[in-house]
């Protein structure tokens, strides 16, 4: 498979012939198919769905479920289990709200992780500062990896054991850091976690993983996962909350009024059953549409081809940074198979948003800052870092130029 | 254009009134924890004359070379000259084109000599 061509079904490099794109972490750039499909939306059929008895209503309705559907396929999961929200971010918010206030009561503990993005953590501390539940969280070693007992670390006092309780009621995790680029082993973990706690609830954060390698929900054996469209090709505007069909029945509504209603009278309201117990008010109708061409785009390419080409990438990249730039110091294991396409470091004392402002003059975004996860920096001791992110459309072309910038980033700033 | 002028990268590579005040009448702390940086500004005042100006702490180069050379600028000074001083000021001291992002940056240490002389030590 000759990646190199990719680069052709993306309209943004017709526009910006010299921009090296290095923050698809952040969100990643849109195939023409896609985009394509939003106009389609726009220009053909652009009504409301589910209540329309017109027939571009039905077609839009049509389309709408239909990416249900597909992204269902695509995590080997049940279309009636697949939410769409905004973002992970909501899909997070969603459970801390309508799992976190069903369930948690005080006293009880809610576990997680020191590499968590914001929203993964946020919600959950707020949840246990309300509920009076204790918030805990697992820490890291120096290699970046979680600090607990599995197979891809050595030599590990600290065990799931000595964390996860009976009183544990919620075990919350990323799958992929988004600065680490470590990739958590989730189903060695979720097996452990289970052992403990057969009752213990287990949500993963998918945001840094669907878009780059498969997820197979009945392997990883999670009670919930999230992620989002715009990482991986599709619209802004539009997050997957997947469920498991027992717990997404039990759980409160999040946002109440249309569309999610059964239906209403002057002293009670009954609510549609999920997915759409889930979905109020109008969706981003045309940017769900469109997402499923992004995952079609994707299996079209296969995501184990996405993950091993995004590996070479991540080599080539330790390789030269290694070799020529002794003052960088690379965050995350050194191995590059327990990483994602992703690599933050720090440069000599040079600030990361003077490094990427540089880079930004030689047309290379790539991202400066805490990238969200302020309590991970403060434990690896760095106010910020500078990060490069690979996909699929990149290539090694993409990393000479990095390459040159930052050796122009030591000459300039000295 | 680049905003990494020569200028700035001067007062970058070697901040003026880099420090701490000795025997200060005045220090303030200031912080943007979105890029982490930490600025530190003492002075001395007598007769509402700022007779010494410092700052310390960490910051990228555009937060340093406006640190150094609005220090500089306001050293000897009377106090009521810092009425004058606001955003446009800053923009027009630095002569580079900074963009929304980065124009925080260079506000970092306004925002500490506004909020130096507030409180005596």
């Amino acid at each position: 498979m000759n990646f190199q061509d990719f680069k052709k079904d993306f309209p943004i490099f017709k526009n910006q012939p010299h921009l090296v794109y290095l923050d698809s972490t952040a969100t990643s750039l849109k195939p023409r198919s896609v985009i394509e499909k939003l106009v389609e939306y726009y220009s053909s059929y652009s009504a409301n769905i589910f209540r329309g008895v017109y027939k571009i209503s039905e077609k839009a309705t049509q389309e709408y479920e239909k990416t249900r559907e597909v992204v269902a396929e695509f995590i080997n999961a049940r279309p009636e289990e697949v939410v769409f929200t905004r973002n992970t971010t909501e899909s997070i918010n969603l459970l801390a709200y309508a799992l976190g206030r069903k369930i948690i009561e005080k006293g009880d503990e809610i576990v997680t992780t020191i590499m968590e993005h914001h929203s993964n953590f946020v919600p959950w501390q707020v949840l246990a500062q309300e509920t009076g539940a204790l918030l805990k969280i697992i820490d890291i070693n120096q290699d970046g990896y979680l600090n607990i007992q599995n197979s891809k670390v050595k030599n590990q006092k600290v065990s799931l054991k000595n964390i996860i309780t009976k009183k544990t009621k919620i075990l919350t995790l990323t799958y992929v850091s988004n600065v680490l680029g470590v990739v958590n082993p989730i189903k060695e973990i979720v097996k452990e976690a289970r052992k403990i706690n057969p009752k213990i609830i287990v949500i993963v954060d998918a945001a840094q993983a669907a878009p780059h390698k498969k997820i197979d929900l009945f392997d990883l054996n999670v009670d919930f996962l999230a992620f989002s469209s715009h990482k991986m090709l599709g619209p802004t505007g539009v997050g997957v909350l997947w469920g498991r069909k027992k717990l997404l029945d039990e759980i409160f509504p999040f946002l109440y009024g249309g569309e999610m209603i059964e239906e209403v009278y002057l002293d009670k309201s009954f609510f549609k059953k999920p997915p759409h117990k889930f979905e109020a008010g109008t969706p981003s109708i045309g940017e769900v549409i469109a997402f499923k061409e992004a995952v079609k785009y994707l299996k079209n390419i296969g995501m184990e081809n996405i993950a091993s080409y995004e590996k070479k990438l991540v080599s080539y990249l330790l390789e030269r940074l290694t070799l020529e730039f002794p003052e960088i110091k690379i965050v995350g294991p050194q191995d590059v198979n327990n990483r994602g396409g992703l690599v933050a470091f720090s440069f000599s004392k040079y600030h990361p948003h003077d490094v990427a402002s540089i880079l930004d003059e030689k047309n290379i975004a790539v991202r400066a800052g805490h990238h969200c996860a302020m309590p991970l920096h403060h434990r690896l001791n760095l106010e910020a870092t500078v990060r490069v992110s690979f996909y699929l459309y990149n290539d090694e072309n993409d990393i000479d130029q990095l390459i040159s910038g930052l050796k122009e980033v030591k000459k300039i700033l000295g | 254009m680049s905003i990494y002028s020569e200028i700035i990268l001067d007062h970058y590579q070697s901040p003026k009134n880099f420090g701490r005040v000795k025997n200060y009448t005045h220090l303030v702390q200031v912080a943007n924890p979105l890029c982490g940086d930490r600025l530190e500004m003492t002075a001395k005042l007598k007769d509402n004359k700022i007779v010494d100006i410092k700052f310390q702490g960490v910051g990228c180069a555009i937060s340093i070379a406006s640190a150094s050379m609005l220090t500089s600028f306001v050293l000897k000074k009377d106090l009521s000259l810092l009425k004058k001083i606001d955003k446009n000021f800053i923009i027009k001291m630095l002569k580079v084109d900074l963009g929304v992002n980065r124009v925080k940056c260079a506000l970092l240490p306004l925002e500490a000599l506004k909020k130096l002389f507030i409180n005596e030590k």
